[in-house]
């Protein structure tokens, strides 16, 4: 019996300890693996994984460069998911990839193939409310937890429809921008927070931008955790190794504190 | 005016839905093609701006201001000319609206006239864009020039680098041109790092799409501002020809917004439309369906779902998309497109100048080749009228020219 993604993540939260899913782009490094691996062992509440895409409109120069990195190395969907398949960790995995990687088969095949390696959640950012319906009955359909975001620039009644439709948690962007390492976080970052606090129960996780572990627990404290994603593979670019990616990821759950076991 | 007879003919009223190039609704689709594929961040400014759009484009007042710019500032109705000589040579009659004679040399500047327009209206201070050849560029820093707009323009580095008399136009425009040295450093890079721009701009930046591309309202309202291409086509052929109209309506395509202002016009004639795409950058022809910069449509793109780089000798072509309705239209059979390779449009280009001393960009070219070589094979009936958009002047291609020759 597994439980799903939302399941798994409420579960966690009862322990009184903030949510952190740490992010690899997958096929960036022929060892990707080894990296989520690594975030498990330290205390990763689950684990997010980039599909690389060509044109990844939402993304900053970083996770261009792992992207292009990964595609250059021939990574494709089926080849992670072959990966994925024999990856044996104790926490939930999530796809994020954008649109055209989702069109090539239809979003029943899509969702099939991702629960088949074992994959629970799946993020799609340049899929709104808008045009996510197809694919949300496809994911519901498998069990497949699909995540929505929401901006600063939402209106309530955006937040509210997004707060019902995502599954797994919601993810709050942070700030109107791409990913990417910053240096503070706006302050519209907390009002979002307590909206989205206001209208689910749902995990809300913070994501965009978070850098380091004063952000990521200041940010926690705005809902139930966070994603931390450019900071992480800004160091796997510059050559940190799965361990040390590891080690960092075991200093903002720190950061974080561990709830009670 | 064309629409208006159709729609009224026998007093009855066509669904929005079933009439051909038409409103495509809140939800932006084109058939299957269009929607709004672009972050929840951005979701807000395209409710916005198709909001401002529907609401100015039912405005008189505003309606009159555009027109009285592209009239008294961009130099319309452009002249529909005869081809006499190339005529002559193909057995054809062939005429050629002259959007090379349009300010700043193309089609470009009916779409950001009226983008400006809209911009100024919504209290926005920057026009950001993208821009392949330069002429959407030019085009962009010209109307931000015209308005007291600030103006910001992306651009792949490689493009800059063969387009290189456009970059100096818009910075003596007083634009600022971005060189974008990320993936194939052409069209479509720039189109990434303008969308990217935006999400954290959106406050006080208009993004200015430069063709039938992007999230909804982009490729509607782009081909309604272009429409006035081919409404003006469809009058002044209905005043040259014995018939009316013509049996051929061609049009160069690379996101497909000259095509698609051209085909507006004679939709709902018994023209065939033909959109001519370069070889190398084909997506009507060798595209699949993806999503690609916010609009489903068809891509050109590996088995895997990696957009693939476009390859040709117009800049202004390399785009590896086709806007959604174009899409659509080819399904339907409504429209055909077809290819033509660098090496026809070079000799087309030559031809065009030295049978009718008019020099067309590149781009346009594409859809003089394709004229040329359908008529030498007889695809295009001896006899045939045909309208030919001739989308812009080559003067920004000289360099690429000096050295293709
Ligand atoms: C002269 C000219 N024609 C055609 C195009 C292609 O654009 P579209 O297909 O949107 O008309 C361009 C684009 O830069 C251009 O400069």
């Amino acid at each position: 019996m597994t439980d799903s993604l939302e399941e798994f993540l409420i579960a966690r939260r009862g322990t009184g300890r903030p949510l952190l899913v740490p992010y690899v782009t997958a096929g960036v490094t022929p060892g990707w693996t080894d990296v989520v691996h690594a975030y498990a062992d330290a205390g990763a509440d689950a684990v997010e994984l980039g599909f690389p895409f060509s044109d990844p409109m939402l993304d900053g120069v970083t996770i261009q460069e792992a992207s292009d990195r990964a595609i250059a190395a021939g990574t494709t969907v089926r080849g992670i998911l072959e990966e994925v398949a024999t990856l044996d960790v104790d926490v939930p995995l999530i796809a994020m990839t954008y649109s055209n990687l989702v069109v090539q088969q239809s979003a029943a095949e899509f969702c099939a193939a991702l629960t088949a390696s074992g994959l629970r959640g799946l993020i799609v950012p340049d899929s709104p409310l808008e045009e996510v319906g197809e694919l949300a009955d496809a994911a519901a359909a498998e069990g497949l937890d699909l995540v929505l975001l929401a901006a600063p620039s939402s209106s309530r009644a955006r937040l509210r429809e997004i707060t019902e439709r995502s599954r797994g948690f919601v993810y709050a962007v942070t700030r109107m921008g791409t990913t990417g390492e910053r240096g503070e976080i706006p302050e519209q970052a907390a009002r979002l927070g307590r909206e989205l606090k206001e209208l689910t129960d749902r995990p809300v996780l913070f994501g965009f931008g978070v850098s380091n572990q004063a952000q990521a627990a200041e940010l926690a404290g705005h809902a139930d955790g966070v994603v931390v994603a450019s900071a992480l593979m800004r160091k796997l670019l510059d050559g940190a190794r799965p361990r040390e990616l590891g080690e960092y990821v075991a200093s903002i759950r720190r950061a974080l504190g561990q709830g009670v076991r | 005016m064309g629409e208006m007879s159709w729609s009224g003919r026998q007093g009855v009223t066509v669904p929005a839905a079933a009439r051909a190039m038409s409103d495509p609704g809140a939800v932006g689709r084109f058939g299957t093609y269009g929607g709004r594929y672009v972050p929840e961040s951005l979701i807000p400014a395209c409710h916005e701006i198709e909001a401002a759009f529907r609401e100015a484009w039912s405005d008189p007042e505003f309606r009159s201001r555009l027109d009285t710019l592209l009239t008294v500032y961009a130099g319309r109705p452009t002249p529909l000319t005869p081809a006499w000589r190339l005529s002559h040579e193909l057995g054809i009659t062939l005429f050629l609206k002259r959007e090379d004679l349009a300010h700043t040399g193309s089609h470009k500047i009916n779409n950001v006239i009226g983008q400006a327009l809209l911009a100024h209206r919504m209290g926005k201070e920057r026009l950001l864009a993208e821009t392949g050849a330069g002429q959407h560029g030019v085009a962009t820093a010209t109307a931000a020039a015209l308005l007291g707009l600030k103006a910001t323009v992306f651009m792949g580095e490689r493009d800059i680098e063969r387009q290189e008399l456009n970059v100096v136009r818009m910075n003596v425009l007083g634009a600022e041109v971005v060189p974008v040295t990320t993936g194939s450093r052409t069209l479509k890079d720039a189109c990434n790092e303008a969308m990217r721009h935006w999400v954290s701009s959106v406050d006080d930046s208009y993004y200015c799409i430069g063709s039938v591309l992007g999230p909804h309202p982009y490729p509607w309202m782009v081909r309604e501002f272009q429409r006035v291409i081919g409404e003006e086509a469809r009058a002044q052929c209905a005043a040259e020809l014995p018939v009316g109209v013509p049996d051929y309506v061609v049009a160069c395509v690379g996101g497909g917004s000259n095509a698609a202002g051209t085909f507006a016009g004679f939709v709902d004639t018994t023209a065939r439309l033909i959109g001519v795409e370069a070889e190398g950058g084909a997506a009507a022809t060798f595209g699949r369906v993806g999503v690609l910069h916010g609009v489903r449509s068809l891509v050109l793109q590996d088995e895997d779902g990696q957009v693939t780089e476009a390859h040709s000798v117009a800049a202004g072509l390399d785009y590896p998309g086709i806007g959604p309705e174009h899409a659509h239209l080819r399904d339907g059979g409504r429209a055909r497109y077809e290819t033509v390779n660098d090496e026809e449009v070079v000799q087309a280009l030559l031809c065009l100048a030295r049978t009718e001393g008019i020099l067309a960009a590149l781009e346009s070219s594409h859809a003089v080749a394709w004229v040329i070589r359908a008529a030498k094979s007889g695809e295009i009936a001896p006899g045939s009228t045909v309208m030919l958009t001739l989308s812009g002047r080559g003067d920004k291609d000289i360099a690429s020219i000096k050295e293709l020759l």
